[in-house]
């Protein structure tokens, strides 16, 4: 085994579930394998996804670098690896490769990196809703009802009905896409503000009411885009599949 | 430690590989073939696997079973709209479809394991040593059920399996290493049941799927019952007579529409002959490529949608993909390859076997298991989101499709009302909003104290293994203490069914070199006694009497030597009859059956 090779002594990022060797009873200076045994050691169950990467809290990411850490990590703990050595280390690996999977995926999307982001500095994600945008809120409520009126119609019955809806919802359709495009380049906005105040604030780790106010904007943001997300989603399926290509599953993004 | 070879574990024909100095390669059996078809065939000499179980497809289509893949980890009902096709009885027993053959019944997981018993057999005598170490391929959109059916198999079987990977990504591997690709890929795996489309990043030796989806009742089968369908309306409407109920001419005429399909490939038109029963002779059909692609054109379009939604979840547009890969007999079709050049608008690579390359990919994998290579490394994903039945009969996921495996979600459990003392949770996966319309994976119930509402805190950890299967944990976040999960499958084997069929596959005759080698002969030998009985009913007026009488002599040697225990004297009576007959069959090339019987030896007459 050479990962020890690659993991240069001294540093810190990891956070262990022990400070101490459960082989061997060394100590662990924040190392994925104990320097005596070389044995793989569990990463902590309360490890940040950000920490798992050697990152700090911030939302504008260097993806590239963010795979080639993905990478290095999943060639020091993939179960591959593994195969033959004891249970328990069998069973560290999984552990710890399951983790690095779940936070590369997390952070990878911006959108559930500003949701889980939100989850660490102020509590659950789960809080945030799908809510309407208010100025939105009666031109959706027309597209549903368009929506309704043109499944329910046939094609052949009434086909210039038909187009005619076709047409007001391609164009209802773009007119979302390019709301979506705006929110997108505000979520960028509050990305870098937060970056910033992350950047000033390093030292202390307290939550100014700068930041606060950024996150109350993000999850509002994020609320928005998602239920704009949802109707999109339900818009652009009811239109395709009436061009007769059939979707085979629904599926849902952000 | 023992060497780890690699299993494709096909449903037409399977294959065995391991790496050699470096370079995977697949396992010839005696007569050179690396193809073992997938057929398993109980004969009253014994039960016989592969290349000679596949003349039995037509002789005893009731006790040969074939396509045993499209059955692992389902339930009678999933699989009822197409059981006309088979001419085997089946029937489900706890959850488990059972395939009835003569006396006895056994679950596809031990048929697979007599296939995965003669690829080891084949192994051991080409390697020389004992092969207990497996990494065995699956289709990359088989749920969970599916790929614990076909670990179940491999223990059945006698075998440790290492790993349960996905198709097209082995056949990246093998692709891969071979081109030493950097980029991304797409491979499109039409199988002989299945079809799969993966989306892979290949940098610096390791192998990421983007994202997979796919269709796991959908394959070369298909094409083929297409075309036999037609041929058998034909039949009906140009002969009177309808061949639907009688399992023998419906499974030649199955095996027919393969060739046809296959040859069409190559060739612009040709002719399915087809022998009516009841002497009423051969029924001959013409078949241009033009009418299999009208009849099967939709087959080909039903893979195009699982591409696109591979490239959505990607995040790709097709012109981001730097190289197409295709996979598969199934995608020799020209059609296939039209429509995929099509879609991804670049000429998709073939290079490579498209029946070799994913036993060979397996080879690569077993090789990084065994520790000796770290340049490589695989990170495949989920095909199929994980969820939980939540209130109201909603699917709530847990773990999202294409996410990396391993992988794990945590989920907290309380109760509902003052001094509940446990917790219902049904497993189900898929892409539904209900869970109705989800697969039900398992159920389990979390023990709780009984404690007032909302009090109790008990937290689910749902891991999918590098395999694709799910693993539940629970603990109790209160005490701290751990709780162990009865998990039960909703479709599949209990751990002591499998227990008990392991005991029982030591019973098979076959596992014996001796009694194998026997059950060959035999096997060949009614083969040989079969076609020259009809050889001389056809042609015996062609010949003169001694030489009738000198064919009949050596058939009764031959049944003597039959009812005999060496497979040597069964061997040596086959070449006499072999050598008596050379005449006979060449005055039957030569009458007026010539046509009939164009490019078939004595041997193969049907």
């Amino acid at each position: 085994m050479d990962q020890t090779g690659k993991t240069s002594a001294g540093r810190t990022e990891l956070q262990m579930a022990r400070s101490m060797c459960w082989h061997c009873q060394s100590e662990i200076n924040g190392e994925y394998f104990c320097e005596k045994c070389v044995k793989v050691q569990p990463l902590s169950k309360e490890l940040d996804y950000f920490t798992c990467f050697g990152l700090p809290r911030h939302l504008k990411i260097d993806l590239l670098a963010l795979e080639a850490k993905f990478y290095e990590l999943s060639r020091a703990f993939h179960p591959d690896f593994y195969q033959n050595t004891s249970e328990s280390e069998q069973s560290i690996s999984l552990g710890n490769a399951a983790l690095l999977n779940t936070a590369y995926h997390t952070l990878r999307d911006p959108i559930q990196r500003a949701e889980y982001l939100l989850h660490l500095e102020a509590g659950s994600a789960k809080d945030i809703r799908t809510a309407p945008p208010a100025d939105l809120f009666e031109e959706i409520l027309e597209l549903q009802e368009n929506l309704e009126e043109f499944r329910s119609l046939s094609p052949d019955a009434e086909p210039d009905k038909h187009a005619r809806l076709r047409a007001r919802l391609e164009a209802e359709r773009e007119n979302l896409e390019r709301r979506q495009q705006a929110m997108d380049g505000n979520l960028n906005e509050l990305f870098l503000r937060w970056d910033i105040l992350q950047a000033r604030a390093d030292a202390t780790k307290a939550l100014t009411p700068s930041k606060q106010a950024v996150l109350k904007d993000m999850r509002d943001l994020l609320s928005h885009r998602t239920y704009l997300r949802n109707i999109l989603d339900d818009l652009v399926t009811t239109l395709e599949a009436g061009k007769g290509h059939e979707t085979h599953e629904s599926h849902r993004r952000h | 430690m023992s060497r780890i070879v690699g299993i494709d574990l096909g449903t037409t024909n399977s294959l065995i590989a391991y790496m050699d100095h470096g370079a995977p390669r697949v396992i010839p059996g005696r007569g050179g073939r690396t193809l073992v078809p997938s057929v398993v065939a109980m004969t009253d000499n014994g039960l016989i696997v592969g290349d000679p179980a596949k003349e039995y497809l037509v002789r005893d289509p009731a006790r040969t079973i074939y396509s045993v893949k499209r059955f692992m980890g389902k339930s009678l009902e999933d699989v009822a709209e197409e059981l006309k096709y088979f001419p085997y009885r089946l029937h489900e027993q706890g959850g488990v479809i059972r395939m009835q053959i003569g006396e006895k019944s056994y679950s596809p997981p031990q048929i697979s394991a007599m296939i995965l018993k003669e690829l080891k057999l084949r192994a051991e005598a080409h390697l020389g040593e004992e092969i207990r170490r497996v990494v065995i391929t699956v289709p990359a959109y088989f749920n969970d059920s599916q790929r614990q059916a076909t670990k179940d198999a491999g223990m059945i079987a006698g075998l440790d399996v290492l790993r349960i990977i996905n198709e097209p990504t082995a056949a990246s591997l093998a692709y891969g290493l071979e081109k030493r690709t950097q980029g991304i890929i797409a491979v499109y795996d039409l199988g002989g049941g299945t079809f799969d489309i993966s989306i892979l990043k290949l940098k610096d030796g390791i192998f990421e799927v983007l994202a997979t989806n796919g269709n796991t009742h959908l394959g070369g089968d298909d094409f083929d019952r297409r075309v036999a369908d037609q041929v058998l309306t034909e039949i009906r409407s140009r002969r009177g007579v309808d061949l639907t109920g009688s399992p023998d001419s419906l499974q030649a005429v199955r095996l027919e529409a393969e060739r046809v399909k296959i040859r069409l490939s190559d060739e612009l038109k040709t002719t399915a002959v087809i022998e009516l029963p009841d002497g009423k002779g051969a029924h001959r059909v013409e078949v241009t490529r033009d009418q299999l692609e009208s009849w099967t054109g939709d087959l080909v379009e039903d893979t195009l949608g699982p591409c696109r939604l591979a490239l959505k979840d990607a995040g790709l547009d097709p012109a981001e993909i730097d190289e197409v890969v295709l996979v598969g007999g199934a995608t020799r079709m020209p059609l296939v390859r039209q429509r995929v050049q099509e879609l991804f608008g670049k000429v998709p690579h073939s290079e490579l076997n498209p029946d070799e390359v994913v036993a060979l990919g397996a080879a690569v994998q077993a090789d990084i298991l065994s520790g000796s290579t770290k340049d490589l490394l695989l990170l495949d994903v989920t095909p199929l989101s994980l969820g939980i039945e939540t209130m109201g009969g909603v699917m709530s996921p847990v773990i999202r499709r294409n996410t990396t495996i391993p992988a794990s979600a945590k989920e907290m459990f309380t109760t509902y009302v003052d001094g509940q003392t446990s917790v219902d949770i049904h497993v189900l996966q898929g892409e539904r909003e209900l869970a109705k319309d989800n697969r039900s994976l398992a159920r389990f119930q979390l023990k709780l104290p009984p404690l007032p509402a909302g009090v109790p805190r008990i937290e689910v950890t749902f891991l999918l293994d590098a395999n694709g299967i799910l693993n539940v944990t629970a603990h109790d976040v209160r005490t701290g203490l751990s709780q162990t999960v009865a998990v039960k499958p909703s479709y599949g084997l209990s751990d002591e069914e499998v227990e008990r069929m392991i005991r029982e596959s030591f019973k098979f005759a076959a596992e014996d070199l001796k009694a194998r080698q026997l059950i060959e002969a035999r096997t060949e030998a009614d083969a040989i006694l079969h076609a020259t009985e009809k050889a001389l009913r056809f042609g015996g007026h062609l010949i003169g009497a001694e030489e009738t009488a000198r064919i009949h002599a050596a058939l009764a040697a031959l049944q003597r030597a039959k009812a005999g225990e060496d497979h040597r004297a069964i061997r040596a009576k086959i070449t006499e009859v072999e050598q008596v007959t050379h005449h006979l069959a060449e005055v039957l090339m030569d009458s007026s059956l010539k046509e009939a019987l164009q490019h078939k030896k004595l041997s193969e007459l049907p």
